[in-house]
């Protein structure tokens, strides 16, 4: 499973796309903390703050703005990481050394999750590097940067979770970067759905983002987390029958 | 169960859908045997590899690896199978060295004899020169030869090669064929081809299958001698009337060639050749060549192909020797 997982995340850095992913969201994600940075220490903001007794502090102010976004971008990237899980070993054929090699399906996929897992690792330890950079001008709340860490992490693994799905499903890695993002932007359209009226409260509640923002507010509750690990597993499963019927067609 | 039967397939069939790929094959491959596996495109000799190797399932059947049934421990019996599919299993942006050190933990080598075994099979393939080499970058043999690294890295008991040397220009084909050989001595080595000559030069137990089925299962003594056909060609200085050899007896038909040459056919195994060579002297007929017709591979492989076509095919090939020497003659 950690060969796998292993050879996944060195594959990726072989390629260019993964250090252009890296390079990207890190410019686009520093542009909006550079931004709210700057808002939060303009003179009028800070006297509105200071008037307010309830005013949102610097972690909230600004790190749970930085959190949305990452949610956001990679909500926008992933399906081209995700997209080549998969459906690329199909296309090359080399599926089959991994199916004769004495390792379980179970390995396989779980290999395959936790290989990309270790990249947003990376990802997201560099991004957490500009919320530090505070640390020189000001505190920080820790706990609910950890909380939106631990919200982004589950976040990822959930939409990492369904792309490997869809990738498991073609051999046309455009497919599937396709319907991935169709998939995630559906279940993230079901939030929308909450203005409409109350009969559509089930489906805002599968929405996707709905259960990262408590998360990124400092909100830490076992129901959104047991949503994310639900989720997580249910598209792992169905990852792994999906591989297994391949052998029966 | 014997020991020395690394693989044991019984009744195997496979079914695409309605299709029927593979048909009730059984068969048995022991230690120490190089078997070819022959057949026509389309015949489902991939199909029975990747049966075997796990990477498809059996709709009917039971295969055995090594004494590990395929169902009940799926991973000790893949654990003792090398498998080269028909395209090799690549990962075209890894090194050569990268991509062998990744198959020898895949198949659970310990880590500290992972580098020996990358350098065994780098050594064994030939692959020195170009292993720090990307994969991708590599030519069709050598890409060829990295697959067929990666299969007998972890020395499993039972190499399975589809059509190896595709690919390979005609020294390297004869190094892998090689190294074929070299396999065979200690495990055994199931190769799937369509090239006859290669199964002539490497195996020593040939199978024929066509249409899903088995048509034949023997070992190479097995299908030479049914290469033995009932014709000779003889070359006479002043030969006599045709009428004359036809009166022979055992000669079945008798045919004039070009330049005094004359193919006779005989029935069974009533080889006239010492009649003739008596009546030859007798006669002055000034008999210089005596060539007993051998048939090629080819035309073995042939006859038994259209053999297993005609009408009452589910007998096996063997006993149908006088169908196919008519054949044959017609």
């Amino acid at each position: 499973m950690w060969i796998i997982a292993a050879r996944e995340l060195r594959s990726l850095f072989l390629s260019p796309l993964a250090w252009s992913i890296l390079g990207a969201v890190q410019v686009i994600c520093g542009w909006f903390f550079a931004l709210q940075v700057y808002l939060f220490v303009q003179p009028n903001v800070q006297a509105d703050l200071a008037m307010n007794p309830d005013a949102p502090g610097l972690t909230a102010m600004v790190v749970a703005f930085l959190f949305d976004w990452i949610g956001i971008v990679l909500l926008l990237v992933l399906p081209l990481l995700t997209m080549r899980l998969i459906s690329e070993e199909r296309r090359n054929n080399t599926l089959p050394l991994l199916l004769s090699a004495p390792v379980s399906m179970t390995s396989i996929i779980l290999g395959k999750f936790l290989g990309m897992m270790g990249f947003f690792l990376i990802l997201l330890t560099m991004l957490m590097l500009m919320p530090l950079s505070l640390l020189f001008g000001g505190s920080l709340d820790f706990g609910q940067i950890a909380s939106g860490l631990l919200g982004a992490i589950l976040f990822l693994g959930a939409l990492t979770a369904l792309g490997l799905y869809i990738s498991t499903l073609t051999a046309q890695p455009t497919v599937a970067a396709f319907s991935t993002f169709a998939a995630f932007l559906l279940l993230w359209m079901f939030d929308w759905a909450e203005g409409v009226g109350e009969q559509n409260s089930v489906l805002s509640y599968l929405a996707i983002t709905k259960h990262y923002q408590p998360l990124v507010k400092g909100l830490f509750s076992t129901t959104d987390v047991i949503y994310y690990v639900l989720f997580i597993a249910l598209f792992l499963i169905l990852s792994i029958k999906r591989l297994d019927s391949d052998r029966l067609q | 169960m014997n020991l020395d039967s690394l693989v044991s397939v019984q009744n195997l069939s496979r079914f695409y859908g309605n299709f029927c790929a593979v048909k009730d094959i059984s068969f048995e491959v022991k230690r120490g045997q190089i078997l070819g596996f022959l057949g026509p495109n389309g015949a489902g000799k991939t199909t029975t590899m990747q049966v075997i190797t796990g990477t498809l399932a059996p709709t009917i059947g039971q295969i055995s690896i090594a004494g590990y049934d395929l169902l009940d421990f799926p991973l000790k019996a893949k654990g003792a199978i090398g498998y080269l599919p028909e395209q090799p299993p690549l990962y075209k942006e890894m090194r050569v060295v990268e991509y062998l050190h990744f198959c020898a933990k895949l198949h659970r080598i310990p880590r500290t004899e992972v580098a020996n075994a990358v350098s065994r099979v780098l050594d064994q393939c030939g692959l020195e020169k170009v292993s720090q080499r990307l994969i991708g970058n590599l030519s069709k043999g050598y890409q060829q030869r990295v697959g067929i690294a990666q299969a007998v890295i972890h020395t499993p008991s039972v190499v399975i090669l589809d059509e190896p040397t595709i690919g390979l220009d005609p020294i390297q084909i004869r190094e892998i064929r090689d190294l074929i050989r070299r396999l065979g001595e200690e495990h055994s080595v199931i190769l799937s081809t369509h090239i006859l000559p290669e199964v002539q030069a490497v195996c020593n137990h040939v199978q024929i299958i066509n249409n899903g089925q088995l048509i034949f299962n023997g070992s190479i003594d097995d299908l030479f001698s049914q290469k033995q056909s009932n014709v000779m060609q003889i070359a006479l200085h002043r030969p006599p009337d045709i009428q004359l050899l036809k009166q022979i007896q055992g000669v079945k038909e008798v045919e004039l060639q070009k330049n005094n040459r004359f193919r006779i056919q005989y029935i069974g195994d009533n080889t006239p050749t010492e009649i003739l060579v008596e009546k030859s002297v007798v006669g002055n007929w000034g008999l210089y060549e005596l060539i007993p017709e051998h048939r090629s591979l080819e035309q073995v492989f042939v006859a038994l192909m259209d053999a297993d076509e005609m009408p009452s095919t589910n007998e096996s090939a063997l006993e149908k020797k006088d169908t196919i020497s008519t054949m044959e003659a017609g």
